[in-house]
């Protein structure tokens, strides 16, 4: 007999969003409260793992058609890019900027370089976290 | 420039990065890791020659300065050791075009070779002591990727005690720091060399620098700690192994030269005598193995130990004359190591097997190798004109001077043993009647046999160039035997 998840898969829909939205914040947080990029990264690869146990893992792979192992490199070069490019101006490495921005929608906001290196870590987190998950998955 | 003393450990870092995309495509990724290392290499040099003219070199990293936030620092050592480390990551990458095979290659060798680069420069140019563990941690990773990599059963087994052994002495290295940490309340090795010529070498110190002694002898193979080496770097592949017997255990050297002239130097009675037996013990134990085993890989992986003995024997006599001899002996065993495993990688290539019994006469077919391995069991065993002599020969004399006759009696014994153990490979593998084995014409000796050359050549210049490198070796000392020096240095005082 086949069984049929269908309140997990549609509970799981719904959760996945709320978890997502959770993570995101974390994310943003990071600066002024408890979070960052680490959690954040583990926080959306959670949702994602929701996902692959609510469904299999061709259909997740449908709804996120990434190589998580690209994920990685992409995150990598935004953190060492980030610390790079202090070089173009010749300061020591890693040295951030930062300043208050008036943008259209959010109002005054303070930006920092900070942020950049963290959304490298919180891709590579995912990136990491989705690979061991899946190659672990596939393999027989 | 402000940042050319990063250079060394960036340049490969974005490499190891840039080679995660090119995965697939094997002979990008064989051109970007060759010009991308020969961008460090003279990154490396021109560092090199700024430190000789104008001292050592230091960078705040993002600008906190120097106690708060973590150095970069270059002395003479430690852009010696680099620039080191870069020609012999170029040779090894050479030498694996033809010998590692293209299902490696695919699978992201070359950028774990690229990150492990990152690790071993950063671990020697790094001034703060957990930067320091993160960079252990960067090259141990690779490390053990590397001994992986290919999946055969030799490989899965080894690679297994190999990061268990490795695991545990990190996290001693992390409990090590903490205990320092709650001590000294600094963790910038420049501060805490300071506090601790402040407070004194309290008891409590001495526990911790045993403590770092057991971690760094851990990874560089010391006496009662050296158990997991032969095993676990017998299995890997030829190149892997060339990488592995001339860096990672050097580190582990660098670690302990560093810290015990830097901070551990004001009860010397107790950890360098210590220090002193441990390395005599380490060079008798790999005395044994080096002449007992009839397998290539087995012999020269014993003659690590021996090194690592000799240099901790130099380094726990703790005089100018022992420092300068050690940076000497360890600048020769990290090129001449590298030359060796890659000479006899070719002899496994053409033979088929790394057993000497089955090996014999390849001197008829290819006179260039054995000649080029002769000279370099010559260099290894220290026989004067090459680059093996000053080094053992300054660490021998300074044993002598300080009345460890007992040590500087067995650094000149363990010379016969090594010469014994190599000149064994040559007389049996080269000399003899020769023999036939199938399926050598294919094998790509000429090209194989160039990096290895390359690094013979490398040492003969070295040693024959003693009077040249001397300022040089001498620079490098000043720091370790005045830690003022290093001191003021960073912290700009």
């Amino acid at each position: 007999m086949k069984t049929n998840d269908v309140i997990l898969q549609t509970a799981s829909k719904v959760v996945f969003f709320i978890i997502i939205l959770f993570a995101i914040h974390l994310f943003f947080a990071g600066h002024y409260h408890p979070g960052g990029g680490f959690v954040g990264g583990l926080m959306t690869s959670g949702a994602i793992v929701l996902l692959l146990l609510a469904y299999d893992i061709k259909t997740v792979s449908q709804g996120f058609p990434i190589d998580y192992k690209i994920l990685i490199g992409v995150g990598l070069l935004f953190a060492a890019g980030t610390a790079a490019g202090a070089l173009l101006f010749n300061v020591p490495l890693l040295t951030h900027a930062f300043g208050d921005f008036n943008l259209p929608l959010f109002g005054k906001t303070s930006l920092h370089t900070a942020m950049l290196f963290d959304t490298g870590v919180y891709l590579v987190v995912i990136g990491v976290t989705m690979t061991i998950i899946q190659t672990i998955g596939e393999s027989e | 420039m402000t940042n050319l003393l990063i250079l060394p450990i960036l340049i490969p870092l974005m490499t190891a990065i840039v080679l995660i995309f090119l995965a697939k495509w094997v002979m990008v990724q064989r051109v970007v890791s060759v010009i991308s290392t020969i961008g460090t290499l003279v990154a490396s040099i021109i560092l090199l020659l700024t430190v000789k003219k104008e001292g050592i070199q230091t960078v705040d990293v993002s600008s906190w300065q120097a106690p708060f936030g973590i150095t970069l620092v270059s002395d003479m050592l430690s852009v010696l050791l680099v620039t080191t480390t870069s020609l012999i990551t170029l040779c090894v990458i050479i030498y694996s075009f033809r010998s590692i095979g293209k299902k490696r290659e695919q699978f992201y060798y070359y950028s774990i070779i690229q990150f492990m680069l990152v690790g071993v420069n950063g671990a020697f140019t790094t001034g703060d002591i957990f930067n320091l563990f993160v960079f252990f941690e960067v090259m141990l990773m690779s490390s053990y990727v590397l001994i992986v990599i290919g999946g055969t059963k030799i490989q899965l087994r080894e690679s297994i005690k190999y990061i268990l052994v490795n695991v545990i002495s990190s996290a001693i290295f992390v409990v090590a720091v903490a205990f320092l940490y709650s001590v000294i309340g600094s963790l910038n090795m420049a501060d805490i060399s300071k506090r601790i010529a402040e407070v004194g070498q309290l008891p409590i110190l001495t526990v911790i620098a045993v403590l770092f002694l057991i971690v760094f002898g851990l990874k560089g193979a010391i006496f009662p700690l050296y158990f997991w080496l032969p095993g676990s770097y017998h299995a890997p592949p030829v190149p892997v192994l060339a990488l592995f017997g001339s860096l990672l255990t050097k580190v582990g050297v660098y670690s302990i030269l560093r810290t015990y002239s830097l901070f551990f130097y004001h009860n010397q009675a107790f950890t360098h005598e210590l220090l002193q037996i441990l390395a005599i013990l380490t060079i008798i134990v790999g005395a044994i193995g080096a002449i007992a085993y009839w397998d290539v890989k087995k012999i020269i992986i014993y003659n690590i130990i021996i090194a690592v003995g000799v240099l901790t024997f130099g380094i726990s006599l703790a005089t100018e004359e022992s420092i300068k001899g050690t940076i000497f002996y360890l600048i020769h065993d990290m090129i001449i190591k590298a030359a060796l495993f890659l000479l006899i990688g070719v002899m496994i290539k053409i033979t088929g097997t790394s057993n000497l019994r089955k090996m014999g006469g390849l001197i008829k077919k290819y006179p260039l190798l054995g000649w080029t391995f002769l000279v370099a069991t010559f260099g290894l065993a220290g026989i004067p004109p090459l680059s093996g002599f000053v080094g053992k020969f300054l660490i021998v004399r300074a044993g002598l001077a300080e009345g460890a006759y007992v040590g500087a009696l067995i650094v000149l014994l363990s010379s016969l043993f090594v010469l014994y153990s190599v000149i064994k490979i040559f007389m049996n593998g080269f000399w003899r009647s020769p023999q036939d084995y199938p399926g050598e014409e294919k094998q790509p000796v000429h090209f194989l046999w160039m990096p290895g050359a390359i690094l013979v050549l490398v040492s003969i210049v070295y040693g024959v160039g003693a009077e040249g490198m001397y300022p040089i070796i001498s620079q490098a000392t000043e720091a370790l035997i005045d830690p003022t020096i290093y001191i003021d240095a960073v912290l700009k005082e």
